[in-house]
């Protein structure tokens, strides 16, 4: 597959070749993306939007074009893409500004978030209701199939609610989420709806303007970009009356002694100097995304995902988080291991090179809720470098993982 | 393999061993701690030979003698372990000579306590030095030892 394209396959552990399961928390980045960062620091280096010189002028330049192909990959105006750190700063930055706007309407009083939320989507929309009073409700799914049942819906948004805030693909469950019914039932209440598209970006198109979100959010690191870069979208209308998150150089048209004024969106929330070679990254990564094309990305990671949850499945000692999804899996798969701690099994898959995530993945409540044992679990996720025989490879570790930590049969 | 040395029989069987895994109905301290990075919550109960009640442990004489020693909650072989050897380890001493082996195992996890004299003391929970060596599993060994300090 694209695995010659991804430098970090080629290390070992252990003599053991690295297998990369872990995606679903960063992904790996192609050369592609590496040479562009170092270009960008060398050909670019100077502080964009100041400088009067031809290096500063350059490096304005590669940030607004990288905002212009970050709009295009996900069907929106430029204008309407902010770069942040990360999809935790997009969603701090909406948790911070959106509800003053929002609950000017006296009629508003609740929030409504899934329980599998990650904490970055979660957190702060409790931390915001713990002040105010408002009501932060929570959409139960299924624990056999994941899936959110539409009597949940119905019940829990109503005339109340100001957000429907939910991600595309859960980081745990690896199910999808169903943006339409859910944007559908939020727009009929009046209410804003967030996308979290960390998970999804990745794998499939965001077309923010099909989806008919009012906000979308992800993170460069886990699209084979760089770390430090993330993205907010938001509609124009919405954004022009969201007050600025953060505020200092860059943002502002005037300063006085008293008084400042803004620059319009993007620039108002874009406080400081700005990642410019993240910027220049980002951009690489989706033109890398875009060259191989969402289809052929997910007929590719379809079939691997598929013989991954077949393998798994025939293995007597694993139980899958969601044994029956209704909706096709994405490419994020949970698991545990009777009577073995996935923090255990995940030491010791290492001494293979297996890199898998073992925990509460960022969502406490999630775990808690599922009541699997020891409330934590394995999670492997893929991205496009992964192939057969890193899921053979990950399926002959799990066996002998268990095997050493159970004692059934010879240590390692 | 590395993972040998730090999986060793001493360490799973502590770990399956629930000996200790109990409620002391008249524990005058249950001290809890969370692993941030796992969720785990491991709780080390304490029976003191006082008549007193203190506040907190920091206020106990270190002369007071720990009658009986458990530990709660779920988790990884290691933190299991590292509980295990704690709860067996301090039953019988006094608060002061806890504080001490205390300071000996973290000193021991970190990598700075390596005097064989000091080490001795920590008797099974010694088979943890190998942790040392795996900082992904340092808040695990720790934990229930951390509690002591609360
Ligand atoms: C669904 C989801 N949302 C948000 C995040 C947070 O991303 P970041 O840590 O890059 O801000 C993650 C990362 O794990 C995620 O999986």
């Amino acid at each position: 597959m694209n695995r010659q394209d991804f430098p970090t396959t080629a290390l070992t552990e252990n003599d053991y070749p690295i297998r990369y399961f872990d995606s679903g928390a960063t992904s790996l980045r192609p050369s592609a993306v590496l040479s562009a960062i170092e270009r960008s620091s060398i050909h670019n280096n100077a502080n964009p939007h100041r400088g009067i010189y031809t290096l500063s002028v350059r490096a304005t330049q590669e940030y607004e074009d990288a905002r212009r192909t970050v709009a295009e990959f996900i069907n929106a105006e430029t204008e309407e893409i902010i770069f942040t750190r990360n999809a935790t700063e997009s969603l701090n930055l909406i948790a911070f500004t959106l509800p003053p706007v929002l609950f000017q309407d006296k009629t508003k009083n609740n929030i409504v978030i899934p329980i599998s939320e990650h904490h970055s989507n979660f957190v702060p929309w409790q931390r915001f209701v713990k002040s105010n009073g408002y009501e932060l409700r929570f959409l139960y799914c299924d624990k056999q199939t994941g899936d959110i049942p539409d009597s949940e819906i119905e019940a829990k948004i109503d005339e109340g609610t100001a957000i429907v805030s939910f991600a595309t693909v859960s980081n745990v469950l690896g199910v999808h989420l169903p943006v339409e019914k859910l944007t559908q039932k939020a727009h009929s209440v009046g209410a804003v709806v967030i996308l979290d598209a960390a998970q999804s970006v990745a794998h499939e198109q965001l077309d923010v303007k099909a989806l008919d979100c009012d906000l979308a959010v992800f993170s460069g690191h886990k699209m084979y970009g760089p770390f430090g870069i993330g993205v907010l979208y938001g509609k124009k209308e919405l954004l022009d009356k969201m007050p600025p998150f953060l505020t200092g150089g860059d943002m502002i048209d005037d300063v006085t002694e008293t008084l400042t004024t803004y620059s319009p969106v993007p620039y108002k929330f874009e406080a400081g100097t700005q990642n410019v070679t993240g910027a220049a990254g980002l951009a690489e990564a989706v033109r890398y995304i875009k060259n191989l094309g969402y289809d052929a990305i997910a007929e590719e990671e379809n079939a691997v995902l598929q013989y991954l949850t077949e393998e798994l499945e025939k293995l007597p000692f694993v139980t899958l988080t969601i044994p029956s999804p209704t909706v096709p899996r994405a490419s994020v798969v949970s698991f545990s291991m009777d009577d073995v701690h996935p923090h255990d099994a995940a030491t010791v898959l290492s001494e293979y090179g297996v890199c898998v995530r073992a925990g509460k993945h960022c969502a406490h409540p999630l775990l808690d809720y599922l009541g699997v044992p020891f409330r934590a679990t394995l999670r492997a996720s893929l991205g496009v470098y992964n192939d057969t025989s890193d899921v053979d490879a990950l399926i002959h570790a799990l066996k002998e993982t268990y095997a050493f930590l159970t004692k059934t049969s010879k240590p390692v | 393999m590395s993972i040998n040395s730090v999986y060793t029989q001493i360490i799973t069987d502590a770990a399956r061993d629930k000996t200790n895994r109990r409620e002391i109905p008249g524990a005058q301290f249950t001290l809890s701690g969370v692993n941030p990075s796992c969720g785990d919550e491991i709780a080390v109960q304490l029976e003191l030979d006082t008549q007193e009640s203190y506040a907190s442990l920091a206020e106990v004489p270190d002369d007071v003698v720990i009658t009986d020693c458990s530990y709660l909650g779920q988790g990884c072989a290691i933190s299991q372990a590292s509980a295990a050897f704690l709860a067996e380890l301090l039953t019988g001493k006094t608060v002061g000579q806890a504080r001490e082996l205390r300071d000996t195992f973290l000193g021991m996890i970190k990598g700075s306590v390596t005097d064989e004299e000091a080490l001795d003391k920590l008797e099974d929970a010694q088979a943890l030095a190998g942790v040392a060596k795996m900082p992904a599993r340092v808040k695990c060994a720790t934990l229930a030892w951390h509690t002591l300090s609360e």
